[in-house]
């Protein structure tokens, strides 16, 4: 039974506060930023047509594409792994796995780039180790380039493929698993064959997830990158803050924002956000 | 799972990536107790000056301030607010609801670079640029996220009829929401609030753009020194937000736990 006329008045006023707000300083901020695309420095397409003729462009979207492939395709490898190990444990065991995801996913992002700096950089704890073993004899340049963010990002990156992909992996029912290896497949042919399969549909939400999380990413690739290797978020505050081109920094912003939208567009059914944050416990 | 185990090698690859996922994060602990001027291993003994040097600069110690204030308006705000949105999505559930939920979502998913560009603008015609009002009201809406996913959460497992019945029994909707739907979903509010405290309190792109000296965070000012210098204050101060970011989730599983008992 649900309210409706006057009654329903009561319920929709609960959502008013909120859409308000929302409305008025979330949607229309993100609104100028379609504006000033638009219309700085003169209105028309001009900061568009800079997607097919300006190179620095071109290789901002091209880097950030390129990261943003690597650093899915490594943390959905890794998360599979931890997926199918978790989703295969006891109740017991199965918390603290949880547990050694759920707390990385919440630990600033800052200090996750701090702690990685302290063990990457030239005069690192990695470099140092290595040094004294004698296994290298000059330190090794981990970070401040491109391997540097990939390992930043993958590290951000892992829980939020691990958490749809061992939802969707609570989803399958063990006597599916019981049937085949009863039915004569080895372990490896009842994972082929039924497990991953069934797994597939989280294995996607997982990829689209991470993959737009990392379209977008700041403050990781900003400090492991050290200002050499530009992703698009990179570029963007650059364009704004330092350039002060408001244009050109607002039609990557909206690039960024539609490409996100129409990738999540595509994947609607698959993708359910409030699974993810609600699959703590 | 129906006698199928795991094998060894997603046996090796879930402990190494476990390994990889915690590991750098516990490097700062022995980091912040070096004996050195530098960031590095202590050499001889641990020393907890970096601490005492933390806990009496005043330029942490404000931010820190700061920071704890910004974090606790901002769930306020968000929790009052996505709150409310939930419950009453949730009792009117139809097609236009399900969209402003969609629409609750969009700051989790939109890059907030996008958003902090646009806001820097839309503030300085507001003037509201480098104040307190404006960060608050800026971390407090991209909050209501977390809280409307936690809260949505808990009302799935609600029994509508026990709103009807108080409704039926002639409750208004105040009451109703005091002492039916509120108590009941008490779990979902905390955990949400977690998070929205949790992400004011790390927030740093949005505070890059919109706040420069009279606002100055916990995050910019580690930011600060990631880029300027780096000083094992710094893993001082990463080893503490660390501590909290854990208690807080301590917190919020055992509050799940009691919910699911």
């Amino acid at each position: 039974m649900r309210p409706a006329g006057r009654h329903a008045l009561g319920w929709w006023g609960l959502i008013l506060p909120a859409f308000l707000l929302m409305t008025a300083f979330y949607v229309a901020p993100i609104l100028q930023v379609l504006a000033i695309s638009f219309t700085e420095p003169q209105p028309g397409l001009g900061n568009y047509e800079r997607l097919l003729t300006s190179e620095s462009v071109q290789r901002v979207i091209g880097t950030t594409l390129r990261i943003g492939v690597v650093t899915t395709a490594i943390a959905l490898l890794l998360g599979y792994a931890l997926a199918y190990r978790i989703a295969l444990s006891g109740p017991r065991a199965q918390r603290w796995w949880l547990l050694a995801v759920l707390v990385p996913l919440w630990i600033s992002v800052l200090v996750r780039a701090f702690a990685w700096v302290t063990l990457l950089r030239r005069q690192g704890l990695v470099n140092q180790g290595l040094m004294a073993a004698g296994a290298i004899e000059q330190p090794l340049a981990l970070v401040w380039n491109e391997f540097g963010i990939v390992v930043g990002m993958v590290h951000y990156m892992v829980p939020y493929a691990v958490l749809p992909m061992l939802s969707a992996m609570r989803e399958i029912d063990p006597r599916v698993l019981a049937a085949a290896r009863g039915l004569g497949a080895g372990r490896a042919g009842a994972f082929l064959r039924v497990f991953l399969p069934l797994s597939l549909p989280g294995v996607i939400a997982a990829g689209v997830l991470v993959f737009i999380f990392s379209l977008g990413f700041y403050i990781t690739p900003a400090i492991l990158g050290g200002g050499k290797t530009l992703m698009a978020a990179e570029w963007i505050k650059l364009q704004i803050l330092d350039l002060i081109r408001w244009g050109l920094g607002a039609m990557l912003a909206t690039v960024l924002v539609v490409a996100i939208l129409a990738t999540l567009a595509v994947f609607s059914r698959l993708v359910n956000l409030r699974r993810l944050f609600g699959a703590g416990g | 799972m129906g006698g199928h185990r795991p094998g060894w090698l997603s046996a090796w690859v879930s402990w190494a990536t476990v390994l990889y996922l915690l590991l750098p994060i516990t490097i700062i602990l022995p980091v912040s107790l070096t004996d050195q001027r530098f960031l590095s291993l202590p050499y001889e003994a641990l020393s907890l000056q970096h601490y005492a040097r933390l806990l009496t600069t005043p330029a942490w110690t404000d931010a820190i301030g700061q920071s704890a204030l910004i974090a606790s308006a901002s769930t306020l705000v968000a929790v009052v607010l996505g709150t409310a949105c939930a419950i009453g999505c949730w009792r009117l559930s139809r097609r236009s609801t399900e969209l402003v939920r969609a629409l609750m979502l969009l700051p989790i998913i939109i890059p907030s670079i996008a958003y902090a560009v646009g806001l820097y603008r839309y503030f300085a015609r507001l003037g509201l640029l480098d104040s307190f009002t404006g960060v608050v009201v800026a971390h407090g809406v991209t909050g209501i996220p977390y809280v409307v996913i936690t809260v949505s959460t808990a009302l799935a497992a609600f029994d509508p009829r026990l709103e009807s019945a108080a409704r039926g029994m002639g409750a208004t909707l105040a009451q109703t929401l005091r002492w039916v739907i509120l108590p009941r979903i008490m779990p979902g509010i905390v955990s949400g609030a977690i998070f929205a405290f949790i992400h004011s309190w790390d927030e740093l792109v949005v505070v890059l753009f919109i706040a420069s000296r009279r606002v100055f965070t916990l995050p910019r000012k580690i930011w600060d020194g990631i880029n300027e210098n780096l000083d094992p204050a710094m893993a001082a101060v990463a080893v503490l937000l660390v501590g909290m970011t854990v208690l807080l989730l301590l917190l919020d599983l055992a509050l799940r736990r009691q919910r699911a008992d």
